[in-house]
């Protein structure tokens, strides 16, 4: 291992692009600003690469890790590191960054280098909140990548962005400022905001439930799990192309990893007692939210609420604590990464064309668009779960690990694979097949080279993750081991 | 007592050299400017700052020596590192204020150009005494020295009837408070025998406030045994427990929490911006400075009493400030309620220190609220500074509608002001959320979770209205085109103030480290 900081470059980089990026200024610098965005994520992304490739897959403790003393009245340190758990989603993110800096090249037109940089900045605090050991500097990375994903809907979203934008950051605040109290809580007990030391310290179980329902608060509102999902819907169908992908892709797993890093060990006794509630909720997210996704008639919308079907599952994976499900709920992550950024971006292409979200105003697009519908029904399939790609290999982990658990559970999970396909193959069938539907869709082009070279990325990641998943999970044996470890301990004093 | 100690004695003044400075020239000011005739009054302005940046060196050169606070004038003066940083901020504060306030000032109030730089240095030069004021005396004499002036800038713009009725209210109420606080007082005279706050410590049965009695000590110690003595009789709990809800009432309306806080959304409202930008900021530092001196240095064995009497206030005003604001459509008004509730979060900080001893949980309780007010106000005066920024001759930019579309018109204004929203809204990495930070720590330290849970909750509301200001700059449309004009050195200052809410929310270390080592020296 090298000295290099790859970390703290893998958050600086994105940033200070950003920031070079905003000195552009007007939009008469719109090429050159999009030029400093492109090469700033690609950069980005490379430095991520040495982290997988360095990667000792064989421990659970933290690897590159960088400790400095941030403030010693507050007792925080900027402490950066990460394992098996997180390691994927750092270049998850950086590699999504460069999709969405590709995606907004020639549809943004208005205050490009805002846009641009507001994506780098996220990109680089999204990396931070991956990768921070410190329990404050965790929070203040969660909480910051508010503001740029607040400015992004707003500024460049839909007709009702305004709406979309307060009630996202009012909904995402509210849980997660209990999530601060209880970091304080925690402080005080154990004095210090090191997460590690916080996963060996004893609480009794009274303490432990209020930490787990305002950590609950926090991650439940991000995840987002039934019934808080409100937002979400708003905020895709408002958000503009680039700020759904990465709600989608990366904002989503942020209420995840929180159960990952804070819930599970650092209130095991409470989670064995309320695993049952989350399993429930997740299950209704899965079942009842998948019913909700087969009737609607908005695209985005549609999508919004594939993903809050998916997210349950994730959840369901965590709290049914075996390995296998554990280790599927993290894979079906990163894969619904790849597949709703994808789905959202498709979405993007036909919405750029024409105008329009609605299911209705489309039709027999694969007659002007063939080489699109190939790759929209790729990703429609990724996100029905079928095998072969990305979104079938965690969907299956889970549904064996919820075998395990319990057959019932086991039983309802799996309707997802039903429901997925039935809302995302129904609406392809409408959007795609059939005859020419009308003027607008007599007139589209198919996509360009740009469009093209995103799609085919993405198309590389859904398949490559599909066939051979092996990478994925072997880097995440270790630490999932070890997590359970301490879910299994009580903490009780 | 010998003839000796009956003959005068001219007290030490060196302690006091910045205020005796800064009294003759905000005199010699006054009579300066009647021989100006510069339209703008550049003379009169430049030697106003030239004032503050002599008192700032004085204050630097006279703590940078001894760290043991200096009593004089009988132990009615105290120079001690809390104030002496304190006082640092004020100058820097003011200085900077008058900056932002210059040309919005010599337009709106024709006939007064000159005076509105005497009467704030003689407003600051009361929020001084209060500062370094160890006598409840001398916090009075201070009290009043600033009121009378603040009320005579409320004024200043005489023709117009809103600011005028401001004054009036101000000038009532104000006089209303004194009254109150002077009450209290008298009450904790009775009580203990004495206004010398030391001795009043002392008197109840506190270490007092650390620095203990620097001069002649025989006589003063039989004395202060015979108040002890006077005080444990008993009977007298009462007298004092009333005595401090007077205070408490007194301090409330000076730092404008509920439900004393009438007057704040009016004479903010009212009172010319630039006069307004004036009271929202510097005179928070004064009023902190008088409650840790009273309530913490005098009346620290009565900690639990207050302690109660301010949780409420808090409360309070956390809830009555955040809902308000979000009925506000003036941008004035809106930022006084916002005042309230951040005084109210403040006060809890003060709350937090456990007992009434002074150990390093509790200075570390009082360096939360310390470094909230500090940083509040180095926000608020930036917020202000916005406002005074995008009004213009003719044109009053009040109203919420009139921040519409800021980033059109000018996308560096809009971040500056962003930057000084989100940080009132306490998100990071701005100053605003370690103040936050560190006041909620305090409260769950001292084990009151629930009163943690209860500020972020309104702190969550708080956010509605912040978040509004910024939706209004980012998501609307201008509907105003006009391009906002700015003399080159309001701009860098402007800048300068909404990078250091960014710095100091980055690196809070240093800010943090500072109030937590001053009052470590001072109690």
């Amino acid at each position: 291992m090298t000295g290099t900081p790859l970390l703290s470059l893998a958050i600086w980089i994105p940033i200070v692009a950003g920031l070079i990026v905003l000195a552009t200024g007007s939009d008469r610098n719109a090429s050159s600003a999009r030029m400093i965005a492109l090469a700033g994520a690609i950069l980005g992304f490379l430095i991520t690469i040495p982290l997988y490739t360095g990667f000792d897959t064989h421990t659970s403790a933290m690897q590159f890790v960088e400790k400095t003393r941030w403030s010693e009245s507050f007792n925080i340190y900027y402490h950066l590191g990460v394992d098996g758990m997180s390691v994927l989603f750092l270049l998850l993110n950086s590699f999504i960054t460069i999709i969405v800096v590709l995606a907004g090249w020639k549809v943004v037109t208005e205050k490009i280098a805002q846009y641009n940089a507001a994506f780098l900045i996220m990109s680089g605090l999204m990396n931070g909140i991956f990768s921070a050991l410190d329990g404050m500097l965790f929070y203040v990375f969660f909480e910051a990548s508010l503001i740029p994903l607040y400015l992004i809907i707003g500024v460049w979203g839909g007709p009702r962005r305004v709406y979309a934008a307060l009630k996202f950051f009012i909904y995402t605040l509210a849980g997660s400022l209990l999530f601060l109290v209880s970091l304080v809580y925690l402080y005080s007990q154990g004095g210090t905001f090191e997460i590690a030391q916080w996963h060996l310290l004893p609480l009794p179980l009274s303490a432990q439930t209020w930490i787990f329902f305002a950590f609950l608060a926090a991650f439940a509102v991000k995840v987002p799990m039934w019934p808080v999902h409100t937002w979400l819907p708003d905020a895709h169908v408002e958000a503009p192309t680039g700020g759904s992908i990465v709600l989608a892709a990366i904002a989503l797993k942020l209420g995840a990893y929180g159960f990952l890093r804070f819930s599970l060990p650092i209130a095991p006794d409470a989670v064995h007692a309320w695993s049952g509630l989350i399993i429930a909720l997740s299950l209704i997210a899965v079942v009842y939210i998948g019913f909700v996704a087969l009737v609607q008639t908005d695209m985005k919308k549609l999508v919004a609420y594939s993903s809050i079907s998916h997210m349950g599952f994730v959840t369901l994976g965590f709290f049914m604590l075996n390995a296998i499900g554990l280790e599927g709920a993290i894979v079906q992550m990163i894969s619904h990464g790849f597949v709703s950024g994808a789905m959202f971006f498709c979405i993007g292409v036909m919405y750029d064309r024409v105008h329009s979200r609605d299911i209705s105003d489309y039709g027999g697009v694969v007659n002007t668009m063939p080489k699109f519908a190939a790759f929209f029904m790729l990703f429609s399939m990724a996100n029905a779960g079928l095998p072969a790609t990305s979104g079938f290999v965690g969907e299956f982990m889970v549904i064996l690990g919820a075998v395990k658990f319990n057959f019932w559970v086991a039983f309802a999970a799996a309707l997802t694979l039903i429901l997925g396909a039935a809302y995302t193959l129904w609406m392809y069938k409408r959007v795609i097949f059939g005859a020419v539907a009308n003027k607008h869709v007599a007139d589209l082009t198919d996509i360009s080279a740009r469009e093209f070279l995103i799609l085919a990325l993405l198309a590389a990641a859904v398949l490559f993750m599909g066939l051979y998943p092996l990478p994925f999970t072997e880097v995440m044996h270790s630490s999932v081991d070890n997590l359970l470890q301490h879910v299994a301990t009580s903490k009780l004093p | 007592m010998t003839l000796a100690e009956l003959s005068f004695k001219l007290p030490d003044l060196l302690p006091a050299g910045a205020e005796i400075f800064l009294l003759t020239m905000a005199c010699a000011i006054l009579l300066i400017d009647l021989f100006v005739k510069d339209k703008e009054r550049t003379p009169t302005f430049a030697l106003t700052q030239f004032t503050l940046v002599v008192c700032a060196a004085f204050t630097v050169w006279l703590s940078s020596g001894d760290a043991t606070p200096t009593q004089t004038f009988s132990g009615m003066y105290v120079a001690d590192f809390f104030g002496a940083f304190l006082k640092l901020t004020l100058y820097i504060v003011v200085c900077v204020v008058l900056f932002y306030a210059r040309t919005y000032m010599l337009e709106r109030a024709p006939a007064a150009k000159g005076e509105f730089y005497s009467l704030a240095l003689f407003a600051t030069l009361g929020m001084m005494v209060m500062i370094s004021a160890n006598h409840f005396l001398v916090i009075y004499l201070g009290l009043e020295i600033l009121s009378l002036s603040l009320y005579a800038m409320v004024a200043l713009q005489r023709d117009s009837v809103r600011a005028t009725e401001a004054a009036m209210k101000y000038f009532i109420l104000g006089a209303l408070a004194s009254g109150l606080l002077l009450y209290g007082m008298s009450m904790i005279y009775g009580a203990t025998g004495t206004l010398d706050i030391t001795r009043v410590a002392n008197a109840l049965g506190g270490h007092g406030t650390g620095h203990l009695l620097t001069q002649t000590g025989l006589t003063k110690t039989i004395h202060d045994a015979a108040i002890s003595a006077n005080a444990a009789a008993g009977g007298n709990k009462m007298v004092l427990i009333l005595g401090l809800v007077f205070l408490v009432a007194g301090l409330g309306f000076k730092l404008g929490v509920v439900p004393f806080h009438m007057w704040i959304p009016d004479v903010y409202h009212g009172a010319p911006t630039g006069v307004t930008l004036f009271i929202g900021t510097a005179p928070k530092l004064a009023a902190f400075a008088v409650v840790m001196r009273l309530l913490v240095g005098g009346l620290a064995t009565l900690a639990g009493d207050w302690q109660q009497m301010l949780i409420i206030l808090a409360v309070l005003s956390l809830a009555i400030g955040n809902l308000a604001a979000i009925a506000q459509t003036n941008i004035k008004r809106m930022l006084a309620y916002s005042t309230i509730s951040h005084m109210g979060f403040m006060l809890l900080g003060l709350v937090s220190a456990v007992g009434a001893g002074v150990d390093d949980a509790a200075i570390k309780a009082y360096s939360a609220s310390m470094f909230y007010v500090i940083t509040y106000v180095l926000t608020s005066a930036g917020a202000f500074g916005m406002i005074l920024l995008l009004s213009r001759s003719g044109f009053e930019s009040e109203e919420l509608d009139d921040f519409k579309g800021l980033n059109k018109r000018s996308p560096w204004f809009a971040a500056i002001m962003m930057i000084l929203m989100f940080s009132m809204a306490g998100i990071p990495f701005f100053v605003g959320f370690f103040a936050k930070f560190a006041v909620l720590q305090a409260v769950v330290e001292a084990g009151r979770v629930w009163l943690a849970v209860l500020a972020v909750v309104f702190s969550l509301i708080g956010a509605f209205y912040y978040l509004r200001v910024i939706k209004l700059m980012y998501f609307d449309p201008p509907e105003d085109a006009t391009p906002i004009e700015v003399p080159g050195e309001i701009r860098l200052l402007i800048s300068l103030n909404a990078l250091a809410v960014a710095l100091f929310g980055i690196f809070p270390q240093q800010l943090m480290a500072m109030c937590f080592t001053t009052l470590q020296l001072s109690l």
